[in-house]
């Protein structure tokens, strides 16, 4: 009994560490988080289907290289604020008008670092698989892109990251995840929920980026073997 | 698309330019801010990094710093200054805010672009007998000018977009004009005042591109190097 009024006060007294408010307010802690995750997920895998072609396509035909790399650059330059503000006459108070934002700002990440995996093959490694008679589409699927992986992967660790954060920003519109409660929390100056917010919301980035650094290990198991060799 | 007449309507209306929510006035907080924040980014990281590039040393901590820069929203660190006695200080939790975020593009491009210089050319210059000071300031400063602009481009154009955020919890800047309109219900407001932030943004960008130009104490050779820098910078992140 005592230890439940203890915990009680520490919302009246709005303490910033307050069990009984993750306790009471766990609902609406795990809805923010799934919110926060699939905006976060659905931004990067839109990202990474429109950033693979205009890779592709800037890698093909050399004379689009500076225009994608420009405007992905340019895009970049904007304020996450102004971004979601320019897009709104658009799509209006939706998930779809912070998603797009949060794509458009993955792209510069994700079409440079797939370029530049790319463009680390080796030379001698494309002219053996072509030796070998493979086409351009086995070659790219089967030689290169497995090469360019660690790069790729970096980038979208990258970009991951910065979304996560980024999705915060969304509370502007209402589809901010974990930034809806902290922008409650700063209108109501509540700080258990902003501090709770804010935490889960940097966990969420540490664990997405073990996620992919594993899923690389799993994917690129010859680095690993190489690296075992050349210091065994 | 009516609402950029309607934008452009607010933009050339002089009452939304004058007074103490008006455009010009958060335009200089905005100013203001960032300037001051990227000044001390500056002082703080620039001498750390450049003096450990010259050692060799604490090659992992600046990556890290700059890997742990990119998972912390902005948004959230300011909201919890503002939950601090820092809400009643004025302008200082943004500035605080904004040199955190200034700091690890800085740090972490000074001390790689330190670090790549090419050894053999820093050991000519030892065997011609170059002091440390004399190696510091002819051969390694001059070598890792493409990258420390990067840095600096990187760290200014973020401390310009985080400012934006400042308004979300009712600090000062340009960004006041879209939270104010959104509060309203005022959709062209939102639009005129997302159009001068991203428009301040481009513009500094735009400034510090020409200025690495003319400032490239190289310029006539470097393209090449410093097109390769430029590759380099995807390790730099927006956090904003």
């Amino acid at each position: 009994m005592s230890t439940e009024q203890a915990a009680q006060s520490c919302l009246a007294a709005n303490d910033w560490i307050c069990g009984e408010y993750l306790r009471t307010r766990s609902q609406e802690l795990t809805d923010a988080t799934v919110q926060h995750i699939w905006i976060t997920v659905v931004s990067v895998l839109i990202g990474l289907a429109v950033a693979f072609p205009l890779a592709l396509l800037a890698r093909a035909k050399p004379k689009f290289a500076g225009p994608v790399l420009g405007l992905t650059t340019l895009l970049y330059t904007i304020p996450s604020l102004a971004m979601f503000s320019l897009l709104l006459p658009v799509f209006g108070l939706s998930a779809a008008l912070v998603v797009t934002g949060l794509v458009l700002y993955s792209l510069t990440i994700l079409v440079r670092n797939i370029m530049a995996g790319l463009d680390a093959v080796p030379e001698e490694a494309r002219e053996a698989a072509r030796g070998m008679g493979y086409g351009s589409g086995r070659l790219l699927w089967e030689v290169e892109l497995p090469l360019a992986l660690p790069t790729l992967m970096a980038g979208l660790r990258i970009a991951t990251v910065s979304t996560i954060a980024l999705t915060t920003v969304g509370a502007l519109v209402g589809k901010g995840g974990l930034g809806n409660l902290i922008d409650d929390g700063v209108q109501t100056t509540f700080k258990a929920q902003v501090l709770a917010a804010s935490v889960l919301c940097v966990l969420l980035a540490a664990v997405a980026d073990l996620l992919l650094l594993g899923a690389q290990r799993l994917l690129t198991p010859w680095t690993r073997i190489r690296t075992a060799k050349g210091t065994g | 698309m009516g609402v950029v007449a309607d934008a452009w309507t607010w933009l050339s209306t002089g009452s939304n330019w004058s007074g103490e929510s008006g455009a010009w006035h958060r335009l200089g907080e905005h100013v203001y801010v960032s300037g001051v924040a990227l000044l001390l980014a500056c002082a703080i990281a620039l001498p750390i990094a450049l003096w450990l590039g010259h050692l060799g040393k604490g090659g992992a901590l600046a990556v890290n710093i700059s890997n742990a820069g990119r998972a912390i929203p902005v948004f959230a660190v300011l909201a919890l200054f503002m939950l601090t006695p820092l809400r009643s200080a004025g302008y200082l939790p943004t500035i605080i805010a904004l040199v955190l975020f200034a700091v690890p593009p800085l740090l972490t491009n000074a001390y790689v672009g330190m670090r790549e210089v090419d050894r053999a050319v820093v050991e000519a210059a030892r065997g011609m007998g170059m002091s440390g000071g004399q190696l510091f300031l002819r051969v390694e400063l001059p070598l890792a000018h493409p990258l420390l602009m990067t840095g600096l481009r990187t760290a200014a154009v973020q401390v310009v977009a985080t400012a934006t955020i400042a308004s979300m919890v009712g600090q000062g800047g340009l960004g006041r004009i879209i939270t104010a309109g959104f509060n309203t219900y005022n959709t062209p407001q939102v639009v005129a005042g997302a159009l001068l932030a991203a428009l301040l943004a481009l513009l500094v960008e735009g400034a510090l591109v020409a200025a690495d130009r003319l400032l490239d104490p190289r310029r006539k050779t470097a393209r090449s190097v410093s097109s390769a820098a430029s590759v380099k910078s995807l390790s730099s992140v927006k956090s904003v």
